[in-house]
């Protein structure tokens, strides 16, 4: 087994690599859009159960009884399941842009679905997250660690 | 209760921003420990296999950096909602979003030592002035 470790020493101590499967894109998908939707539920959800302030928190409480904010949760929940699924098998600053690109998701549907107007700062801003989604993506998933190394090897090994 | 008034114009400025900060500072704690905690149980889709869904699911929440991380987040959603009650979304939602994002990028590389190169902080700080954008 020492063998093995020695290999592994070889290796640089942050060796970076990158192959997703499309179910790990359709993962990531579910990360940008669950999140971004979810948002804007529970938005709507507080506008209507009022202003909370020091003196009412109970209102805290009271907004988990507003449908809005329910689904906003459930959505809430799936981006969550989603987001450890993807943090299992990549870099958080590989998954952080993912959640990005949801407001670039939330923009578009706003525009060709309730005819909003998109302005040319929001135009610039979608394009700015995608060309940040692009750097990204087109970069190693992972950043391997030399006692991750020396695990896959013992895993080997055995 | 709700009122037709906007939420920033009777909000004091530094409220709103240490409400932010706040959001932010739980964000990040909770997603860099909720991260390390996933990447040593390892791939969940392969525990999902080996030991099906109840299995990842008891992996998962047997990992105490994983709930501590959780418990940041739990707080991180309350503390959200409380700021959208007293500060505007089109203030709230970008300003913790890039905060967030730029606090993540330094502490993945702090803490979780990820080889965060130029295309992730380039990729970081485009993300910022993206939502900055769209928020306008």
């Amino acid at each position: 087994m020492r063998g093995h470790v020695a290999g592994a020493s070889l290796l640089e101590l942050k060796e970076m690599k990158h192959t997703l499967s499309m179910q790990q894109y359709s993962i990531l998908l579910c990360v940008s859009l669950t999140a971004s939707v979810g948002d804007t539920f529970l938005s709507h959800g507080m506008s209507q159960v009022g202003q909370v302030d020091l003196e009412h928190l109970g209102l805290l409480i009271h907004a988990l009884a507003n449908g809005w904010v329910i689904a906003g949760i459930v959505l809430l929940i799936g981006f969550f399941a989603s987001y450890m699924t993807a943090l299992s098998w990549a870099d958080l600053t590989f998954v952080m842009p993912a959640t990005a690109f949801g407001y670039v998701v939330v923009a578009l549907l706003s525009r060709f679905w309730l005819h909003e107007h998109l302005s040319l700062s929001r135009c610039a801003g979608i394009v700015m997250i995608v060309c940040a989604v692009g750097f990204v993506a087109n970069g190693p998933s992972r950043t391997e660690h030399h006692h991750e190394l020396d695990v896959m090897d013992s895993g080997v090994g055995r | 209760m709700g009122g037709g008034l906007s939420t920033a114009a009777v909000t004091p400025l530094s409220v709103a921003w240490t409400c932010i900060a706040g959001v932010a500072a739980l964000a990040i704690s909770g997603e860099c420990l909720i991260a390390a905690a996933m990447r040593s149980l390892g791939d969940l889709d392969v525990i999902r296999e080996r030991s099906g869904l109840a299995g990842a699911i008891r992996a998962v929440l047997s990992s105490p950096m994983f709930l501590v991380g959780a418990l940041c987040m739990a707080f991180n959603f309350f503390a959200m909602l409380f700021t959208l009650s007293i500060v505007d979304l089109s203030l709230a939602a970008p300003a913790t979003a890039s905060l967030t994002y730029v606090g993540n990028a330094v502490a993945a590389k702090l803490f979780l030592k990820e080889n965060v190169d130029q295309r992730r902080w380039l990729a970081a700080l485009f993300v910022c002035a993206g939502v900055y954008l769209l928020s306008k």
